[in-house]
C-alpha cells in the first residue's frame, strides 16, 4: 500500500497552479469565440488557381465586407471569417473575386448564425450543465449513501471543468481555437468523465467499508488509491489512445474538439485519486 | 435450454453481421463439382402486406456536416399574429416550407419548428443542396396562387412547365395551359366553408374589386369550360364554370379534409407564408469536405482502435486478447444498432463513439483487474471470475449511469426549451449514449462468456 494521502500539498500545488495559469489566460487573452456565439459568417473557399492571402483579404475589404481572420487550410484552402453577410452578398462576393483574382471558386462551407443564437446556445448549455451536476450529486449520494463522496465528487468535477475551460483559452491563444458548440461538448463530456472515473475510485472505497465497517477512511482510501490506480491509469491510456488518433490523424473540424477532450481525459483520471478522494477523506473527518 | 441460447446466439451474430455488411459481397466458389455464385447483399426488409407495407433498407445515414447540405434557420417574425393562432401559424409556415422543400426535388428533407422562448424558429435541412441563396429565395418566396384556363384555338398551346400538375388531374385538364392575369393578390379573403348539400369543406374566395372583375371576364370566356386554380404550380381545383360570376365570390371545392381546406386557406390569404420568416442562420458544406473529414476520422478510428488492441493484449495478455474480441462484438453491435434506428451520423456523434470504445474497454480493464485480485487472494479460477464480476459490476453500473445521465441531458429528448436544442450537441450524446449502453451489455455479459469459453488456467 502507498500512503497517497501524505502528498495532499504537492496535488493541491499542482492544481492550484494549472488552474490559476489557465484563469490567468482567460484574463489576459479570454477567447476567439466562433460564430455560434458571436454571431458571424464563415467562409471556406477552394481556389484554382490558387490565390494569395494578401489579394484574398483586400478582395474582400473592396467589396466593404468586414474581415475578421483569414487562415490558410492548404495552398488552395482558405477559411474566412467575415462580419454577418447574407446569401446574397457572400455570391456578390464570390463572383466578384472570382473575376478580381482571375480564379474559379468551389465552396467548401459557407455558414452563418445571427448574434441571438448565440446568446441563447450559451444560456441553454450552462443550464444543462447545471442540471447535470445537480443529477450526478444526488445520483452519488443515493448510490453511496453518503453526501461527503458526493460533494467531493462535484468538487474534482468543478476543478477538471475549471482546468479545461483554462487551458483552452490557451489553445485558442497561440493556436487558434475557436470557443464553439463542440468545445461546450466537449466541457460537458470531461465532467461526465470526471465522475465515471471517481465513482470506480469510491467504490473500492465502499467496498472496504462494507467489509470493515466504518474503519479508518485514511487507511481505506489509500487502499483503495493502491488498488485502483493500474486501472485508472489503463483506462485513460485506452481512450488517450482513441483521442490522439483523432488529434492526429482526424479531420480538421474536430481537432481541437478532440484535444479539449484529451485534456479532459488526463485531468479527470488525475482529479479522481488526487482530488476527489483526499477531499471526500477531508469531508469525512470535518464533518462527523 | 443450453442449446435454444446457442442458436438464439448464432442467428443474433448472423441478423448483426448482415446489417452491418457494407455492401453486396460476390461469392464464387467450386464445390462438389459445382459451381457456386451467389451474391450476399446488405439486409432489407420489404413485406407487402394487403393495406400496408413495411419497408426497412439497413444504411449508415450521415449528417448534412459529412455528406454535404444546407441547413437553414428561420426566425418568425410574431408580432402581427395573436398569440393563440401563433401555433397553428407556424405550423402551417412550415407545411408550407415542407412542399416548397419537396418540389425542389430534395431527398428526406427535414422541416421542423423550434420554440425558443417566445421566439419561434423553422430549421430546414436539405441535404445535397449545396446553394443557399437559391434555397432560401424558394423558401421564402410568395406562395403563387394562379388561375389558368384552356388557351382558345387561335392561341398557341404552351409547354405546361409544370408535368407534375398535369399528370396528376384528368386528361381533359391537360389544356389547362393559358395563365390569366388573376393571380393571389386579388384575392381578398379566403375562409374555409361546407357546401350546403354535401357537407363537403370547400374553400371559399371572396376576391378584391379588381379581382371580382378579372374573375368575371374569365367566367365569361370560360363556360361550360374547366378553369384551373394552382398553388405553387401545383393544381388544386379544376371547377368547371357553370355561368359568370359577376359577384367577386368563388368556390374551390375537391376531396378536402377540414384540416387540408384550412391549410388552403391560410396559404391563398397570406398569398405567401402565414408569417414572414427571415433568415438567422445558414451553414451549407459542400460535398468534397465531408468525405475527406469521413476518410480521416475511420482512418483515425482504425489507428486508435489498433493502438488500444495492442495495449491490451501487451498488458493482459490472454484475457486482453478476450477484451479485443468483445470490443470487436461491441463495435459491431452498436453499428447494427446505428443502422437499424437509425441514428444520422455527424462528425461530433463520430467523435462520441470513438470514444465510447474507450469507456467500453474501461468496464473490461475494471473486471479484469478484479479478477486478477481475487486470483492473487489464492481463490480458484471459477471463483475469482465469479467474485471479479460481482464486484465490478457495481462500479461499472456507477459510473455508467452518470456517463447516460449527462448524454440524456444533453440529447434533450423531451425537446424542453430550456436545454440545448443543436443537432451537432445531439448527434454526440446519442452515439455516446448508445455506445454507453452497448457496452454495459458486451462488458457484462459477452465477456463473461467468451472467458468462460475461452480463458482456462
Amino acid at each position: 500500500m502507498i500512503n497517497f494521502l501524505n502528498y495532499w500539498k504537492v496535488y493541491l500545488a499542482i492544481s492550484l497552479t494549472v488552474i490559476i495559469l489557465g484563469l490567468v489566460a482567460i484574463w489576459q487573452w479570454g477567447y476567439i469565440y466562433s460564430i455560434d456565439f458571436v454571431g458571424g459568417t464563415n467562409l471556406e473557399y477552394q481556389f484554382s488557381p490558387p490565390v494569395s492571402q494578401g489579394d484574398l483579404e483586400s478582395g474582400i475589404i473592396s467589396n466593404g465586407i468586414e474581415v475578421i481572420q483569414i487562415e490558410p487550410r492548404s495552398n488552395d484552402r482558405y477559411l474566412m471569417r467575415l462580419a454577418a453577410i447574407d446569401e446574397k452578398k457572400e455570391l456578390a462576393l464570390r463572383t466578384s473575386l472570382e473575376s478580381k483574382l482571375n480564379t474559379t471558386i468551389i465552396v467548401l462551407r459557407s455558414e452563418t448564425v445571427g448574434p441571438v443564437i448565440g446568446a441563447e446556445t450559451l444560456k441553454k448549455t450552462a443550464v444543462a450543465a447545471a442540471i447535470a451536476i445537480v443529477g450526478i450529486l444526488l445520483y452519488i449520494a443515493y448510490a453511496f449513501k453518503n453526501l461527503n463522496f458526493a460533494l467531493a465528487a462535484i468538487i474534482a468535477l468543478f476543478h477538471d471543468a475549471l482546468v479545461v475551460v483554462g487551458l483552452y483559452s490557451i489553445l485558442s491563444h497561440f493556436f487558434g481555437a475557436e470557443l464553439d458548440t463542440l468545445f461546450v461538448t466537449a466541457l460537458l463530456t470531461t465532467m461526465s468523465f470526471s465522475v465515471h472515473d471517481t465513482i470506480v475510485v469510491f467504490d473500492q472505497i465502499r467496498d472496504y467499508r462494507r467489509k470493515f465497517g466504518k474503519g479508518n477512511i485514511e487507511e481505506f482510501a489509500n487502499k483503495a488509491l493502491t488498488d485502483t490506480m493500474v486501472r485508472s491509469l489503463n483506462n485513460s491510456f485506452t481512450i488517450m489512445f482513441m483521442l490522439l488518433a483523432l488529434v492526429l490523424l482526424g479531420g480538421t473540424s474536430i481537432r481541437f474538439f478532440a484535444v479539449t477532450l484529451l485534456i479532459g481525459t488526463i485531468t479527470g483520471t488525475y482529479s479522481s485519486p488526487f482530488v476527489a478522494t483526499p477531499v471526500a477523506v477531508w469531508l469525512e473527518k470535518v464533518r462527523k | 435450454m443450453k442449446y435454444f441460447i446457442y442458436i438464439f446466439v448464432f442467428f443474433s451474430a448472423i441478423l448483426i453481421l448482415w446489417i452491418d455488411l457494407p455492401r453486396s459481397i460476390p461469392i464464387k466458389f467450386a464445390a462438389f463439382g459445382q459451381s457456386i455464385d451467389i451474391e450476399i447483399k446488405p439486409l432489407v426488409i420489404d413485406i407487402q402486406g394487403t393495406n400496408f407495407r413495411y419497408f426497412k433498407e439497413f444504411k449508415t445515414q450521415l449528417g448534412l456536416d459529412l455528406k454535404g447540405g444546407s441547413h437553414l434557420v428561420f426566425e418568425a417574425d410574431t408580432s402581427g399574429t395573436k398569440q393563440s393562432d401563433l401555433e397553428d401559424a407556424l405550423n402551417a409556415a412550415r407545411d408550407v416550407i415542407e412542399r416548397r422543400v419537396n418540389m425542389f426535388g430534395v431527398s428526406e428533407p427535414a422541416v421542423r419548428t423550434v420554440k425558443s422562448g417566445d421566439i419561434y424558429r423553422i430549421s430546414v435541412d436539405l441535404p445535397g443542396v449545396y446553394d443557399v441563396a437559391q434555397a432560401s429565395a424558394l423558401i421564402g418566396q410568395t406562395a403563387q396562387l394562379q388561375f389558368k384556363s384552356q388557351p382558345s384555338e387561335d392561341e398557341k398551346p404552351l409547354e405546361s412547365k409544370n408535368p407534375q400538375a398535369t399528370e396528376s388531374a384528368d386528361i381533359g385538364l391537360f389544356n389547362l395551359t393559358k395563365v390569366t392575369d388573376l393571380t393571389g393578390k386579388d384575392v381578398k379573403k379566403a375562409t374555409v366553408t361546407f357546401d350546403r348539400q354535401t357537407g363537403q369543406p370547400q374553400v371559399a374566395l371572396e376576391f378584391t374589386k379588381e379581382g371580382g372583375k378579372k374573375f368575371a371576364e374569365i367566367t365569361k370566356e370560360n363556360i361550360q369550360k374547366q378553369v384551373g386554380i394552382f398553388l405553387d404550380d401545383v393544381l388544386i381545383s379544376a371547377p368547371t364554370v357553370q355561368q359568370e360570376i359577376k359577384d367577386g365570390n368563388a368556390v374551390i371545392s375537391g376531396n378536402f379534409t377540414t384540416d387540408d381546406a384550412k391549410q388552403l386557406a391560410v396559404a391563398i390569404n397570406s398569398g405567401a407564408l402565414p408569417l414572414s420568416i427571415s433568415l438567422v442562420e445558414q451553414r451549407s458544406i459542400g460535398p468534397s469536405l465531408g468525405s475527406v473529414e469521413v476518410q480521416r476520422s475511420i482512418t483515425a478510428g482504425v489507428v486508435g482502435l489498433g493502438m488500444v488492441m495492442i495495449f491490451m493484449v501487451a498488458y493482459y495478455g490472454r484475457l486482453g486478447m478476450i477484451a479485443n474480441l468483445a470490443l470487436i462484438i461491441y463495435g459491431l453491435i452498436s453499428f447494427a444498432i446505428f443502422r437499424a434506428v437509425p441514428i444520422v451520423l455527424t462528425l461530433p456523434g463520430v467523435a462520441g463513439f470513438i470514444l465510447s470504445i474507450g469507456m467500453a474497454v474501461d468496464s473490461n480493464i475494471l473486471i479484469f483487474e478484479r479478477i486478477k485480485e481475487e486470483q492473487r487472494k489464492g481463490k480458484s479460477f471459477d471463483i475469482a471470475i465469479r467474485l471479479g464480476f460481482g464486484r465490478a459490476i457495481d462500479a461499472i453500473k456507477d459510473a455508467n449511469i452518470t456517463t447516460l445521465l449527462v448524454a440524456f441531458i444533453l440529447f434533450n429528448p423531451l425537446n424542453w426549451e430550456f436545454l440545448p436544442q443543436f443537432g451537432l450537441v445531439r448527434g454526440f450524446a446519442l452515439t455516446l449514449a448508445i455506445g454507453v449502453a452497448t457496452s454495459l451489455f458486451t462488458g457484462i455479459v459477452i465477456t463473461r462468456r467468451l472467458i468462460q469459453l475461452f480463458y482456462k488456467k
